[in-house]
Protein backbone atom coordinates (compact mmCIF):
# COMPACT_ATOMS: atom_id res chain seq x y z
CA UNK A 1 0.00 0.00 0.00
CA UNK A 2 1.43 3.03 -1.19
CA UNK A 3 1.95 5.65 2.11
CA UNK A 4 -0.09 8.88 2.10
CA UNK A 5 2.41 12.28 1.75
CA UNK A 6 1.23 14.77 4.29
CA UNK A 7 4.25 16.91 3.99
CA UNK A 8 5.09 17.67 0.02
CA UNK A 9 8.66 19.76 -0.21
CA UNK A 10 10.26 20.04 -3.21
CA UNK A 11 13.67 22.29 -4.35
CA UNK A 12 13.12 24.60 -1.40
CA UNK A 13 15.30 27.39 -1.21
CA UNK A 14 14.99 30.29 1.42
CA UNK A 15 17.50 33.29 1.46
CA UNK A 16 18.28 36.01 3.44
CA UNK A 17 19.94 38.73 1.53
CA UNK A 18 23.26 36.34 0.27
CA UNK A 19 23.01 33.95 2.86
CA UNK A 20 21.05 30.39 1.67
CA UNK A 21 19.40 28.93 5.21
CA UNK A 22 17.57 26.46 3.09
CA UNK A 23 19.62 25.31 0.03
CA UNK A 24 17.01 23.29 -2.10
CA UNK A 25 15.05 20.86 -0.15
CA UNK A 26 13.49 18.04 -0.91
CA UNK A 27 11.73 15.65 0.81
CA UNK A 28 8.17 13.96 1.90
CA UNK A 29 6.92 13.28 5.32
CA UNK A 30 4.20 10.59 5.07
CA UNK A 31 0.65 10.41 7.11
CA UNK A 32 1.18 8.99 10.98
CA UNK A 33 5.03 9.01 10.54
CA UNK A 34 7.05 10.63 13.38
CA UNK A 35 9.54 11.98 11.80
CA UNK A 36 13.10 13.23 13.00
CA UNK A 37 14.16 16.42 11.77
CA UNK A 38 17.96 17.05 13.11
CA UNK A 39 20.95 19.59 12.55
CA UNK A 40 23.26 21.01 14.09
CA UNK A 41 22.50 24.68 15.41
CA UNK A 42 22.45 27.46 12.32
CA UNK A 43 21.35 24.10 9.87
CA UNK A 44 18.46 25.22 8.77
CA UNK A 45 16.55 23.89 10.91
CA UNK A 46 14.33 26.79 12.54
CA UNK A 47 13.73 28.54 9.09
CA UNK A 48 12.29 25.33 7.19
CA UNK A 49 10.21 24.71 10.40
CA UNK A 50 8.58 28.35 9.91
CA UNK A 51 7.91 27.53 6.49
CA UNK A 52 6.40 24.63 6.95
CA UNK A 53 4.03 26.13 9.32
CA UNK A 54 3.32 29.03 7.25
CA UNK A 55 5.29 31.58 9.13
CA UNK A 56 7.34 32.06 6.68
CA UNK A 57 7.68 32.29 2.76
CA UNK A 58 10.26 30.27 0.98
CA UNK A 59 12.11 32.14 -1.78
CA UNK A 60 11.70 29.43 -4.48
CA UNK A 61 10.27 26.04 -4.81
CA UNK A 62 7.07 23.83 -4.18
CA UNK A 63 5.48 23.42 -0.52
CA UNK A 64 2.39 21.53 0.38
CA UNK A 65 1.55 20.75 4.04
CA UNK A 66 -1.59 18.61 4.84
CA UNK A 67 -2.59 19.01 0.77
CA UNK A 68 -2.16 23.45 1.51
CA UNK A 69 0.41 25.71 -0.47
CA UNK A 70 2.73 27.06 1.83
CA UNK A 71 2.93 30.70 -0.94
CA UNK A 72 -1.40 31.25 -0.66
CA UNK A 73 -3.01 29.09 1.76
CA UNK A 74 -1.28 29.68 4.70
CA UNK A 75 -4.40 30.20 6.89
CA UNK A 76 -5.43 26.44 5.95
CA UNK A 77 -2.17 24.97 7.11
CA UNK A 78 -2.12 26.79 10.42
CA UNK A 79 -6.04 25.55 11.22
CA UNK A 80 -4.66 21.56 10.57
CA UNK A 81 -1.38 21.78 12.24
CA UNK A 82 -0.23 21.74 15.70
CA UNK A 83 2.90 23.68 17.10
CA UNK A 84 4.74 23.33 20.82
CA UNK A 85 8.40 24.07 21.83
CA UNK A 86 10.39 24.26 24.65
CA UNK A 87 10.57 28.22 24.79
CA UNK A 88 6.64 29.00 24.33
CA UNK A 89 4.54 26.47 25.72
CA UNK A 90 1.69 27.82 28.14
CA UNK A 91 0.46 31.03 29.48
CA UNK A 92 1.52 31.27 33.12
CA UNK A 93 -0.53 33.08 35.22
CA UNK A 94 -3.78 31.00 33.56
CA UNK A 95 -5.21 27.81 34.86
CA UNK A 96 -4.64 24.29 32.68
CA UNK A 97 -8.60 24.76 32.13
CA UNK A 98 -7.80 28.66 30.91
CA UNK A 99 -5.54 27.64 28.78
CA UNK A 100 -6.86 24.89 27.02
CA UNK A 101 -9.83 27.34 26.45
CA UNK A 102 -7.79 29.91 25.12
CA UNK A 103 -5.73 27.46 22.56
CA UNK A 104 -9.03 25.57 21.53
CA UNK A 105 -11.07 28.70 21.32
CA UNK A 106 -8.40 30.47 18.81
CA UNK A 107 -9.03 26.94 16.80
CA UNK A 108 -12.67 27.79 16.62
CA UNK A 109 -13.94 24.82 18.83
CA UNK A 110 -17.56 25.31 20.61
CA UNK A 111 -18.14 25.40 24.17
CA UNK A 112 -19.40 22.32 24.04
CA UNK A 113 -16.67 20.30 22.62
CA UNK A 114 -13.98 22.31 24.62
CA UNK A 115 -15.79 21.07 27.87
CA UNK A 116 -16.25 17.68 26.59
CA UNK A 117 -12.46 16.90 25.66
CA UNK A 118 -11.29 18.97 28.71
CA UNK A 119 -12.68 16.60 30.95
CA UNK A 120 -11.62 13.79 28.83
CA UNK A 121 -7.82 14.79 28.55
CA UNK A 122 -7.85 15.41 32.63
CA UNK A 123 -9.10 12.46 33.14
CA UNK A 124 -6.52 10.13 30.38
CA UNK A 125 -3.74 12.39 31.86
CA UNK A 126 -5.25 11.38 35.19
CA UNK A 127 -5.07 15.09 36.89
CA UNK A 128 -8.44 16.16 36.93
CA UNK A 129 -7.75 17.80 40.51
CA UNK A 130 -4.48 20.08 38.48
CA UNK A 131 -7.68 21.71 36.05
CA UNK A 132 -8.01 24.83 38.05
CA UNK A 133 -4.13 25.22 39.19
CA UNK A 134 -2.43 28.02 37.47
CA UNK A 135 0.40 27.03 34.99
CA UNK A 136 3.18 28.49 36.77
CA UNK A 137 2.34 25.94 40.09
CA UNK A 138 3.60 23.11 37.90
CA UNK A 139 6.44 20.86 37.55
CA UNK A 140 7.69 21.49 34.49
CA UNK A 141 7.45 17.87 33.08
CA UNK A 142 3.59 18.46 33.52
CA UNK A 143 3.63 21.56 31.52
CA UNK A 144 5.47 19.51 28.42
CA UNK A 145 2.92 17.34 28.69
CA UNK A 146 0.13 19.25 29.01
CA UNK A 147 1.72 21.92 25.90
CA UNK A 148 1.55 18.82 23.84
CA UNK A 149 -1.78 17.40 24.56
CA UNK A 150 -2.92 21.24 23.54
CA UNK A 151 -1.03 21.17 20.59
CA UNK A 152 -2.79 18.22 18.97
CA UNK A 153 -6.11 19.45 21.40
CA UNK A 154 -7.90 20.28 17.94
CA UNK A 155 -6.80 17.12 16.16
CA UNK A 156 -4.62 18.46 13.83
CA UNK A 157 -3.06 16.59 10.75
CA UNK A 158 0.25 17.23 11.92
CA UNK A 159 1.98 18.27 14.95
CA UNK A 160 5.59 19.92 14.95
CA UNK A 161 7.44 19.84 18.24
CA UNK A 162 10.46 22.02 18.60
CA UNK A 163 12.77 20.53 20.99
CA UNK A 164 9.79 19.44 23.32
CA UNK A 165 12.06 17.45 25.66
CA UNK A 166 14.87 19.74 26.43
CA UNK A 167 15.88 20.30 29.63
CA UNK A 168 12.84 17.69 31.42
CA UNK A 169 14.12 14.64 33.51
CA UNK A 170 14.77 11.64 31.95
CA UNK A 171 11.44 9.57 33.35
CA UNK A 172 9.10 12.62 32.01
CA UNK A 173 10.80 12.29 28.67
CA UNK A 174 10.30 8.84 28.06
CA UNK A 175 6.52 9.51 29.32
CA UNK A 176 6.70 12.17 26.51
CA UNK A 177 7.33 9.60 23.87
CA UNK A 178 4.94 7.58 24.79
CA UNK A 179 2.49 10.45 24.04
CA UNK A 180 4.02 10.96 20.67
CA UNK A 181 3.64 7.15 19.94
CA UNK A 182 0.49 7.70 20.95
CA UNK A 183 -0.65 10.30 18.76
CA UNK A 184 1.03 8.69 15.71
CA UNK A 185 -1.01 5.38 16.30
CA UNK A 186 -3.72 8.32 16.34
CA UNK A 187 -2.93 9.09 12.56
CA UNK A 188 -1.31 12.72 14.15
CA UNK A 189 1.88 13.39 11.73
CA UNK A 190 4.67 14.17 14.62
CA UNK A 191 7.78 16.26 12.75
CA UNK A 192 9.85 16.63 15.63
CA UNK A 193 13.08 18.67 16.48
CA UNK A 194 15.79 17.54 19.31
CA UNK A 195 19.12 17.33 20.27
CA UNK A 196 18.72 14.11 22.24
CA UNK A 197 20.36 11.26 20.17
CA UNK A 198 18.83 8.74 21.70
CA UNK A 199 15.32 10.10 20.73
CA UNK A 200 16.18 10.04 17.24
CA UNK A 201 15.88 6.32 17.41
CA UNK A 202 12.40 6.46 18.58
CA UNK A 203 11.74 7.99 14.93
CA UNK A 204 9.94 6.14 11.68
CA UNK A 205 12.35 8.76 9.87
CA UNK A 206 15.69 10.81 10.31
CA UNK A 207 16.80 13.83 7.87
CA UNK A 208 19.82 15.14 9.27
CA UNK A 209 20.75 18.89 7.94
CA UNK A 210 24.49 20.53 7.47
CA UNK A 211 24.60 23.56 6.25
CA UNK A 212 21.22 24.29 4.67
CA UNK A 213 20.95 21.05 3.25
CA UNK A 214 19.88 17.90 3.75
CA UNK A 215 22.61 15.17 4.25
CA UNK A 216 20.90 12.15 4.80
CA UNK A 217 17.31 10.86 5.56
CA UNK A 218 16.24 7.11 6.05
CA UNK A 219 14.83 5.22 9.12
CA UNK A 220 17.56 4.94 12.00
CA UNK A 221 18.51 1.26 11.22
CA UNK A 222 19.70 2.34 7.71
CA UNK A 223 21.63 5.10 9.02
CA UNK A 224 23.18 3.23 11.32
CA UNK A 225 24.06 0.77 8.40
CA UNK A 226 25.32 3.17 5.78
CA UNK A 227 27.30 4.81 8.25
CA UNK A 228 28.83 2.44 9.62
CA UNK A 229 27.59 3.42 13.03
CA UNK A 230 26.64 2.31 16.48
CA UNK A 231 24.11 4.50 17.38
CA UNK A 232 22.71 7.75 15.86
CA UNK A 233 24.73 10.11 17.87
CA UNK A 234 27.94 8.70 15.98
CA UNK A 235 25.84 9.00 12.53
CA UNK A 236 25.50 12.82 13.61
CA UNK A 237 28.62 13.40 14.56
CA UNK A 238 30.18 12.07 11.44
CA UNK A 239 27.79 14.24 9.45
CA UNK A 240 27.48 17.00 11.08
CA UNK A 241 31.12 17.73 12.07
CA UNK A 242 32.49 19.25 8.68
CA UNK B 1 44.66 17.19 52.23
CA UNK B 2 44.51 20.43 50.16
CA UNK B 3 41.51 22.47 51.70
CA UNK B 4 38.50 22.03 49.03
CA UNK B 5 37.79 24.83 46.59
CA UNK B 6 34.23 24.95 47.03
CA UNK B 7 32.32 23.16 50.40
CA UNK B 8 29.13 23.54 50.72
CA UNK B 9 27.11 22.44 54.07
CA UNK B 10 23.68 22.23 54.44
CA UNK B 11 22.47 25.00 52.16
CA UNK B 12 18.53 25.82 52.37
CA UNK B 13 16.86 27.62 50.24
CA UNK B 14 13.11 28.02 49.42
CA UNK B 15 11.12 30.94 47.31
CA UNK B 16 7.74 31.44 49.07
CA UNK B 17 6.19 27.92 49.56
CA UNK B 18 8.60 26.30 47.14
CA UNK B 19 12.03 24.83 48.63
CA UNK B 20 14.65 24.89 45.77
CA UNK B 21 17.45 23.64 47.58
CA UNK B 22 16.83 21.08 50.45
CA UNK B 23 19.96 20.80 52.60
CA UNK B 24 22.34 20.28 49.97
CA UNK B 25 26.41 19.53 51.33
CA UNK B 26 29.40 18.81 49.13
CA UNK B 27 32.77 19.65 48.24
CA UNK B 28 34.59 19.96 45.11
CA UNK B 29 38.57 19.65 44.99
CA UNK B 30 40.69 22.06 43.83
CA UNK B 31 41.18 21.37 40.16
CA UNK B 32 38.22 19.44 39.41
CA UNK B 33 35.67 19.59 36.58
CA UNK B 34 32.95 18.48 38.69
CA UNK B 35 28.93 18.30 37.40
CA UNK B 36 26.03 18.95 38.67
CA UNK B 37 23.93 16.96 36.75
CA UNK B 38 19.83 17.29 37.02
CA UNK B 39 16.96 18.72 35.37
CA UNK B 40 15.54 21.67 34.87
CA UNK B 41 13.75 22.75 38.29
CA UNK B 42 16.40 21.02 40.52
CA UNK B 43 17.47 24.00 41.67
CA UNK B 44 21.19 23.74 39.91
CA UNK B 45 20.62 27.48 39.15
CA UNK B 46 19.89 28.52 42.74
CA UNK B 47 22.87 27.07 43.91
CA UNK B 48 25.07 28.47 41.62
CA UNK B 49 23.55 31.94 42.23
CA UNK B 50 24.38 30.95 45.82
CA UNK B 51 27.53 30.39 44.99
CA UNK B 52 28.67 33.08 43.21
CA UNK B 53 26.99 35.53 45.94
CA UNK B 54 24.28 36.92 43.93
CA UNK B 55 21.58 35.07 46.69
CA UNK B 56 21.62 34.67 50.04
CA UNK B 57 20.50 30.78 51.21
CA UNK B 58 18.06 30.94 53.94
CA UNK B 59 20.29 28.97 55.93
CA UNK B 60 23.31 26.59 55.82
CA UNK B 61 27.23 27.62 54.80
CA UNK B 62 29.53 27.93 51.93
CA UNK B 63 32.98 28.55 50.83
CA UNK B 64 34.48 29.29 47.83
CA UNK B 65 38.21 29.49 48.14
CA UNK B 66 38.36 29.93 51.54
CA UNK B 67 35.90 32.84 51.40
CA UNK B 68 32.40 33.00 52.79
CA UNK B 69 30.15 33.68 50.22
CA UNK B 70 27.62 35.92 52.18
CA UNK B 71 30.37 37.62 54.60
CA UNK B 72 33.22 37.80 51.98
CA UNK B 73 30.82 38.12 48.62
CA UNK B 74 33.34 41.35 47.33
CA UNK B 75 36.74 39.23 48.03
CA UNK B 76 35.27 36.34 46.09
CA UNK B 77 33.67 37.99 43.09
CA UNK B 78 37.18 38.80 42.08
CA UNK B 79 38.43 35.49 42.06
CA UNK B 80 35.49 33.25 40.39
CA UNK B 81 34.12 33.36 37.13
CA UNK B 82 30.50 32.87 36.02
CA UNK B 83 28.56 32.22 32.52
CA UNK B 84 24.68 31.91 33.48
CA UNK B 85 22.04 29.73 31.50
CA UNK B 86 21.10 32.60 29.92
CA UNK B 87 23.32 34.64 27.32
CA UNK B 88 24.10 37.75 29.77
CA UNK B 89 26.68 40.19 27.60
CA UNK B 90 25.48 43.40 25.96
CA UNK B 91 24.03 42.97 22.68
CA UNK B 92 24.69 46.17 21.76
CA UNK B 93 28.33 46.06 22.69
CA UNK B 94 30.74 44.07 19.88
CA UNK B 95 32.65 41.06 20.37
CA UNK B 96 35.69 43.00 22.11
CA UNK B 97 34.26 45.69 23.37
CA UNK B 98 32.40 43.04 25.60
CA UNK B 99 35.54 41.11 26.53
CA UNK B 100 37.59 44.36 26.94
CA UNK B 101 34.51 45.30 29.21
CA UNK B 102 35.06 42.62 31.10
CA UNK B 103 38.63 42.49 31.78
CA UNK B 104 38.67 46.31 32.74
CA UNK B 105 35.84 46.03 35.50
CA UNK B 106 38.40 43.13 36.86
CA UNK B 107 41.91 45.62 36.89
CA UNK B 108 43.08 43.40 33.61
CA UNK B 109 43.33 43.30 30.17
CA UNK B 110 42.53 41.35 27.21
CA UNK B 111 46.42 41.33 26.48
CA UNK B 112 47.61 39.99 30.00
CA UNK B 113 45.60 36.89 29.75
CA UNK B 114 45.45 36.37 26.30
CA UNK B 115 47.25 32.96 26.56
CA UNK B 116 44.54 31.58 29.08
CA UNK B 117 41.90 32.13 26.59
CA UNK B 118 43.59 32.19 23.11
CA UNK B 119 41.68 28.66 21.98
CA UNK B 120 38.61 29.62 22.47
CA UNK B 121 38.79 33.36 21.75
CA UNK B 122 40.40 32.85 18.52
CA UNK B 123 37.53 30.91 16.98
CA UNK B 124 35.50 34.45 17.34
CA UNK B 125 38.21 36.65 16.93
CA UNK B 126 37.63 36.96 13.05
CA UNK B 127 34.06 38.43 13.91
CA UNK B 128 35.51 40.84 16.80
CA UNK B 129 33.85 43.95 15.54
CA UNK B 130 30.78 41.93 14.94
CA UNK B 131 27.68 43.44 17.37
CA UNK B 132 27.51 40.39 20.52
CA UNK B 133 23.19 40.35 19.35
CA UNK B 134 24.35 39.36 15.82
CA UNK B 135 26.55 35.90 16.64
CA UNK B 136 24.96 32.43 16.56
CA UNK B 137 24.71 30.56 19.38
CA UNK B 138 27.88 28.46 19.85
CA UNK B 139 29.56 32.05 19.15
CA UNK B 140 27.24 33.52 21.74
CA UNK B 141 28.47 30.55 23.90
CA UNK B 142 32.50 31.30 23.07
CA UNK B 143 32.53 34.90 23.69
CA UNK B 144 30.47 34.18 27.00
CA UNK B 145 33.05 31.82 28.42
CA UNK B 146 35.87 34.15 27.19
CA UNK B 147 34.02 37.13 28.89
CA UNK B 148 34.13 34.52 32.19
CA UNK B 149 37.87 34.16 32.02
CA UNK B 150 39.54 37.31 30.93
CA UNK B 151 40.90 37.84 34.82
CA UNK B 152 42.06 34.34 35.08
CA UNK B 153 39.75 33.16 37.96
CA UNK B 154 40.21 30.16 40.35
CA UNK B 155 37.12 28.86 40.19
CA UNK B 156 34.71 28.96 36.98
CA UNK B 157 30.73 28.35 37.50
CA UNK B 158 29.35 27.29 33.92
CA UNK B 159 25.45 27.05 34.51
CA UNK B 160 24.11 24.73 31.78
CA UNK B 161 26.28 26.19 29.30
CA UNK B 162 25.06 23.14 26.83
CA UNK B 163 21.40 23.21 27.22
CA UNK B 164 20.15 23.93 23.53
CA UNK B 165 23.15 23.03 22.07
CA UNK B 166 23.92 20.45 19.03
CA UNK B 167 25.56 17.36 19.49
CA UNK B 168 28.51 18.42 17.93
CA UNK B 169 29.00 21.49 19.48
CA UNK B 170 28.62 20.16 23.09
CA UNK B 171 31.27 17.74 22.22
CA UNK B 172 32.91 20.97 21.51
CA UNK B 173 32.58 21.93 24.52
CA UNK B 174 33.21 19.90 27.07
CA UNK B 175 36.50 19.47 24.76
CA UNK B 176 37.28 23.20 25.53
CA UNK B 177 36.65 22.41 29.06
CA UNK B 178 39.03 19.74 29.65
CA UNK B 179 41.72 21.87 28.07
CA UNK B 180 41.04 24.93 30.82
CA UNK B 181 41.19 22.32 33.55
CA UNK B 182 45.03 21.73 32.61
CA UNK B 183 45.68 25.61 33.76
CA UNK B 184 44.80 24.66 37.14
CA UNK B 185 41.01 26.06 37.31
CA UNK B 186 38.52 24.27 39.26
CA UNK B 187 35.34 24.30 36.78
CA UNK B 188 31.77 23.74 38.31
CA UNK B 189 28.92 22.75 35.50
CA UNK B 190 25.56 21.98 35.34
CA UNK B 191 23.81 20.21 32.74
CA UNK B 192 20.44 18.74 32.03
CA UNK B 193 22.44 16.02 29.94
CA UNK B 194 23.36 12.90 31.58
CA UNK B 195 25.39 11.61 29.00
CA UNK B 196 27.77 14.40 30.06
CA UNK B 197 28.62 12.85 33.20
CA UNK B 198 31.09 10.90 31.74
CA UNK B 199 33.32 13.53 30.77
CA UNK B 200 33.74 14.90 34.78
CA UNK B 201 35.83 14.08 37.01
CA UNK B 202 32.95 14.08 39.69
CA UNK B 203 29.09 14.34 40.01
CA UNK B 204 26.48 15.52 41.75
CA UNK B 205 23.31 13.90 41.22
CA UNK B 206 20.85 16.44 41.71
CA UNK B 207 16.56 16.24 41.69
CA UNK B 208 13.58 18.68 43.12
CA UNK B 209 16.62 20.77 45.53
CA UNK B 210 17.82 17.16 46.70
CA UNK B 211 21.61 15.19 46.03
CA UNK B 212 21.29 12.01 44.94
CA UNK B 213 24.60 10.98 45.05
CA UNK B 214 28.15 12.37 44.75
CA UNK B 215 30.44 10.43 42.87
CA UNK B 216 32.80 9.41 40.36
CA UNK B 217 30.90 8.66 37.27
CA UNK B 218 32.56 5.10 37.11
CA UNK B 219 31.47 4.53 41.00
CA UNK B 220 28.43 5.42 40.27
CA UNK B 221 27.33 3.23 37.56
CA UNK B 222 29.05 0.30 39.26
CA UNK B 223 26.50 0.74 42.20
CA UNK B 224 23.51 0.67 40.00
CA UNK B 225 21.57 -1.83 42.25
CA UNK B 226 19.86 -4.79 39.67
CA UNK B 227 20.88 -6.78 36.83
CA UNK B 228 19.83 -4.67 33.33
CA UNK B 229 19.20 -6.22 30.62
CA UNK B 230 19.16 -4.41 27.02
CA UNK B 231 16.53 -5.78 24.98
CA UNK B 232 15.01 -5.82 21.41
CA UNK B 233 12.81 -7.34 19.19
CA UNK B 234 10.90 -6.76 15.67
CA UNK B 235 8.00 -5.07 17.55
CA UNK B 236 9.38 -2.74 20.48
CA UNK B 237 5.76 -1.26 21.02
CA UNK B 238 4.27 -4.07 22.09
CA UNK B 239 7.57 -5.30 23.99
CA UNK B 240 7.61 -2.22 26.19
CA UNK B 241 4.24 -2.76 27.88
CA UNK B 242 5.81 -7.49 28.02
CA UNK B 243 8.60 -6.32 29.66
CA UNK B 244 6.22 -4.52 32.02
CA UNK B 245 4.68 -7.66 32.78
CA UNK B 246 7.76 -9.66 33.03
CA UNK B 247 7.28 -10.55 37.13
CA UNK B 248 10.76 -9.71 38.03
CA UNK B 249 10.78 -6.56 35.90
CA UNK B 250 11.91 -3.79 38.32
CA UNK B 251 11.67 -0.89 35.57
CA UNK B 252 11.87 -0.87 31.91
CA UNK B 253 12.77 1.97 30.06
CA UNK B 254 13.31 3.03 26.22
CA UNK B 255 16.80 3.70 25.39
CA UNK B 256 17.43 4.78 22.14
CA UNK B 257 17.02 1.24 20.07
CA UNK B 258 16.78 -1.16 22.91
CA UNK B 259 14.66 -1.43 25.88
CA UNK B 260 16.35 -1.29 28.91
CA UNK B 261 15.36 -3.99 31.49
CA UNK B 262 16.36 -4.08 35.26
CA UNK B 263 15.76 -7.17 37.21
CA UNK B 264 15.35 -7.93 40.92
CA UNK B 265 17.65 -10.75 41.56
CA UNK B 266 21.11 -11.41 39.72
CA UNK B 267 20.85 -15.57 39.29
CA UNK B 268 18.71 -14.63 36.02
CA UNK B 269 19.94 -15.37 32.49
CA UNK B 270 19.37 -14.16 29.43
CA UNK B 271 17.56 -17.21 28.29
CA UNK B 272 14.79 -16.86 30.94
CA UNK B 273 13.66 -13.39 29.44
CA UNK B 274 13.94 -14.88 25.69
CA UNK B 275 12.02 -17.44 26.96
CA UNK B 276 9.35 -15.51 28.30
CA UNK B 277 9.23 -12.87 25.51
CA UNK B 278 8.83 -16.52 23.27
CA UNK B 279 5.69 -17.00 25.32
CA UNK B 280 4.12 -13.55 24.25
CA UNK B 281 4.48 -14.61 20.30
CA UNK B 282 8.00 -11.49 20.15
CA UNK B 283 9.96 -12.53 17.30
CA UNK B 284 13.76 -11.54 16.54
CA UNK B 285 14.81 -11.46 20.20
CA UNK B 286 18.04 -10.26 21.12
CA UNK B 287 18.32 -10.21 24.80
CA UNK B 288 22.25 -8.59 26.58
CA UNK B 289 23.41 -8.08 30.22
CA UNK B 290 25.01 -4.76 30.03
CA UNK B 291 26.55 -2.06 32.23
CA UNK B 292 24.41 0.68 33.87
CA UNK B 293 24.93 4.65 32.29
CA UNK B 294 24.35 7.44 34.18
CA UNK B 295 20.99 8.00 33.10
CA UNK B 296 19.66 4.25 34.14
CA UNK B 297 21.35 5.27 37.57
CA UNK B 298 19.56 8.48 37.89
CA UNK B 299 16.17 7.29 36.93
CA UNK B 300 16.89 4.37 39.75
CA UNK B 301 17.20 7.55 41.84
CA UNK B 302 14.49 9.45 41.05
CA UNK B 303 12.45 6.01 42.23
CA UNK B 304 13.39 6.22 45.70
CA UNK B 305 16.04 3.25 44.80
CA UNK B 306 19.39 3.54 47.15
CA UNK B 307 22.08 2.92 44.93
Amino acid sequence: MAQQVIIKVDNLVKKFGNFTANDNLTFEVFKGEIFGFLGANGAGKTTALRILCGLSSPTSGQVEVAGFDVYKQTNKIKMNIGYMSQKFSLYEDLTVRENIRFFAGIYGLSRKIIRERTDELLNKLNIEELGDKLISSLPLGWKQKLSFSIAIFHRPQIVFLDEPTGGVDPITRRQFWDMIYDASNDGITVFVTTHYMDEAEYCNRVSIMVDGRIEALDTPETLKKTYNAKNMNEVFLMLARK
Amino acid sequence: MDNPAISIENIIKSYDKVVALDDISFEVDKGELFGLIGPDGAGKTSLFRILTTLLIQDSGNAIVEGFNVVKDYKKLRTIIGYMPGRFSLYPDLTVEENLRFFATIFNTTIEDNYDLIKTIYRQIEPFKKRLAGNLSGGMKQKLALSCALIHKPEVLFLDEPTTGVDAVSRKEFWEMLKELQKKDITILVSTPYMDEASMCDRVALIQNGRILEVETPEEIVKLYPHSLWAVISSDMYKLESDLQSFEKSVSVYRFGDSIHLSVKDDDIYGSDIKEYLESKNQNKIKVEKIDANIEDCFMALMNNNDL
